[in-house]
Parts: structure tokens; C-alpha cells; sequence
């Protein structure tokens, strides 16, 4: 039963973060604005690590599991991607290539400059 | 057969044998290459193609998976918040490094798409994928992306970001440890972070703090490029 507690817990802010979303108009995505609520939450201390922790676990070790039928979904694209696979695949690596670059000399230049 | 083929269970079991194969070859060859996630699509795509199983019949179970994904994306606070100590001591360095990484993510990807002509819809699809998965797929929703495309980037960009992240810092002269954690996080989210671990304590744990803040950062900037009407 304790997992399905903590499932609770965790429902009651995805269906919170939705209402947010839907009756609200807050401009996130639901899940997203929950993850922020149960931030928060954790933060001022109002939900402990420990009342979501099993829970938690077990989410993330198998987070890359809940993608595989998203994934799948690419079978519906086969076409899209085919004629774009060029492009998408000179996006993937350019831009990564240009986030690290530039993410690392951003830290490393304001650590930098406070250190001396 | 043919009735067997098309039950939720059948989805759910291929879905999880699959995953199984995927996870078994990742750590034999421990290559990056064979991404656990990578192999899970590629071979239930297999098996649906060999045994002519409609798209439609696997989506009955594939939606019973995917209905984590919600409470999977509101977990993500829980590594976020366990990790926050270590933004204490560079919190200006840190959350500047990831901002202008989420900036420039979204404007290469940007600019890259309009050179070569992309839709709308397939631009939408490729803005988040630097981005942790489950924010991803929101994001791409959001959007007016298409979330499978958005899938498969985001496990081409994790892997090139954990192949090339060695490398590219040595050349660069990124020496700093923090630096190096969080332009791994930025780039390539929870599968460059794996590399990151490799890296050290240090680097890993900046790694990890990074994939909730990008992912943070970059809905939210993208958000607002969108409404501006960017795309």
C-alpha cells in the first residue's frame, strides 16, 4: 500500500498542475508546472523526500521505459524522417557540440573572474 | 494469433522484453552507442514490422505506459531538489552557464532548421532536444512539435554529447570541474550525465543538477519565444 500512497501524493499534483494549465491558463505544460509545485514543496518542507521516496525510485530507475512508446511512434513518421534525416542529424550534432562549448566557457569564465 | 498480437499485453510485453535486450547489450558492449532506449524503439519497431502488427493495436498498451509520463516529469523536482546544495557555492556561474547553453540550444536549432527548410512542425519537434526526455515531449507538445521525433533526437543528442564530451573539453581547456558538469548537463541531460559520473563526484552531481535547470530554463524560454510568435 505504500507505494500506492506515495503514488497518491504524486497524482494529486499532476492533477493539480493540469488545473493549473487548463482552468487557469498558466503557459506550461501541466506535468511541468507540478514538478515546479512539488519543488517548491520539498523545499519549505511541506512534502519530505521520504513520504515520495519509493515512489521516486521506481520512476526514474525506469524513466527511460515510459519513452519507449513515444518512440515507437516514429514508425508514423518513417517518411517525414527519411526526407529529413540529413538535416536533423547535422541539428543534433552542431548544436550539442555548441551548448557544451559554450555553457563550459560561460561557468568557467564567471568562476574564473570571481576568483581573483 | 492475430487477436493475441493486438492486446495491450502483447504491447507490454514486447515493450518490456525489448527493453530487457536493450539494457543486456548496453552493458555487455558499455558503448554509448547502443543506447538502451535507442535499442528498445528499433526492436519493438522490428517486431511490429515483421509481424505486421498495426501501429494502432500497439498504441493500446503503449498508452498504458505512457501514462506515467506525467507523474515521471513531476519527479524530476525530487534529483532536482537532492542536488540543489551544490548550486549554493557557484549559483551565478551555474545558472548564467545554463542559461546562455538553453539560448544558444535554441537559437542554433533555430537558425539550422529555417537553412535547411524544415516545417514548422519538425522545427517544434527538434527545439527541445537538449532537454531531459519527459520535458521534452511536453515541450514538443506544446509546441505543435511531434514527440516521437522529439524522442528520437533527444537520444541522438544525449549520445553524441556523452561520445564527444571528453574530448571537446580537453580541446576547449575546460579544466574546472563545475564547468565541466554543467556544460555536459546542458548539452546531452541525463545520458551525457552518465559520462559525467565517469568524469568524478563533481562532475557528476553539476551534471545532474544541470538536466532539471535546462530543462527548466529552456521551457520557459521557449514558452515565451513561442508566444512572441517565433515559432
Amino acid at each position: 500500500m505504500k507505494l500506492l500512497r506515495q503514488f497518491l501524493i504524486v497524482l494529486i499534483i499532476c492533477v493539480i498542475g493540469e488545473v493549473l494549465n487548463k482552468v487557469v491558463h498558466v503557459p506550461l505544460p501541466g506535468s511541468i508546472i507540478g514538478m515546479i509545485l512539488l519543488f517548491v514543496c520539498l523545499i519549505t518542507g511541506v512534502i519530505k523526500v521520504k513520504m515520495i521516496e519509493e515512489i521516486s525510485c521506481f520512476l526514474l530507475d525506469h524513466l527511460a521505459f515510459f519513452f519507449i512508446p513515444s518512440g515507437v511512434g516514429l514508425l508514423a513518421y518513417a517518411g517525414i524522417l527519411k526526407k529529413n534525416l540529413v538535416p536533423i542529424m547535422v541539428i543534433c550534432f552542431v548544436s550539442t557540440i555548441l551548448v557544451m562549448i559554450v555553457t563550459g566557457l560561460t561557468v568557467q569564465l564567471i568562476k574564473g573572474r570571481k576568483a581573483k | 494469433m492475430k487477436e493475441i498480437l493486438a492486446t495491450p499485453v502483447f504491447a507490454l510485453l514486447i515493450s518490456l522484453l525489448a527493453f530487457e535486450i536493450g539494457i543486456f547489450v548496453n552493458k555487455k558492449t558499455r558503448l554509448a552507442v547502443f543506447n538502451p532506449l535507442m535499442l528498445a524503439i528499433l526492436i519493438v519497431i522490428g517486431i511490429l514490422i515483421v509481424f505486421k502488427i498495426p501501429l494502432e493495436d500497439y498504441k493500446k498498451g503503449g498508452d498504458f505506459i505512457s501514462l506515467f509520463l506525467t507523474p515521471a516529469t513531476v519527479i524530476l523536482a525530487v534529483p532536482l531538489y537532492k542536488n540543489i546544495h551544490s548550486l549554493k557555492k557557484d549559483y551565478v556561474a551555474i545558472i548564467g552557464g545554463v542559461i546562455m547553453g538553453c539560448i544558444t540550444a535554441i537559437l542554433s536549432i533555430w537558425l539550422m532548421g529555417k537553412a535547411f527548410g524544415l516545417s514548422p512542425e519538425l522545427l517544434a519537434s527538434l527545439i527541445p532536444k537538449s532537454i531531459t526526455t519527459p520535458l521534452g515531449i511536453e515541450l514538443s507538445n506544446q509546441l505543435g512539435g511531434i514527440p516521437s521525433v522529439t524522442v528520437a533526437a533527444i537520444v541522438i543528442t544525449g549520445i553524441v554529447g556523452a561520445v564527444l564530451a571528453p574530448a571537446l573539453l580537453k580541446v576547449l581547456g575546460i579544466k574546472d570541474k563545475t564547468a565541466k558538469g554543467i556544460a555536459i548537463g546542458t548539452s546531452a541531460h541525463a545520458l551525457g550525465t552518465t559520462k559525467a559520473v565517469e568524469l568524478g563526484e563533481t562532475e557528476g552531481a553539476m551534471s545532474g543538477l544541470a538536466i532539471g535547470l535546462a530543462g527548466l530554463v529552456t521551457v520557459i524560454i521557449a514558452t515565451i519565444l513561442s508566444r512572441v510568435g517565433l515559432f
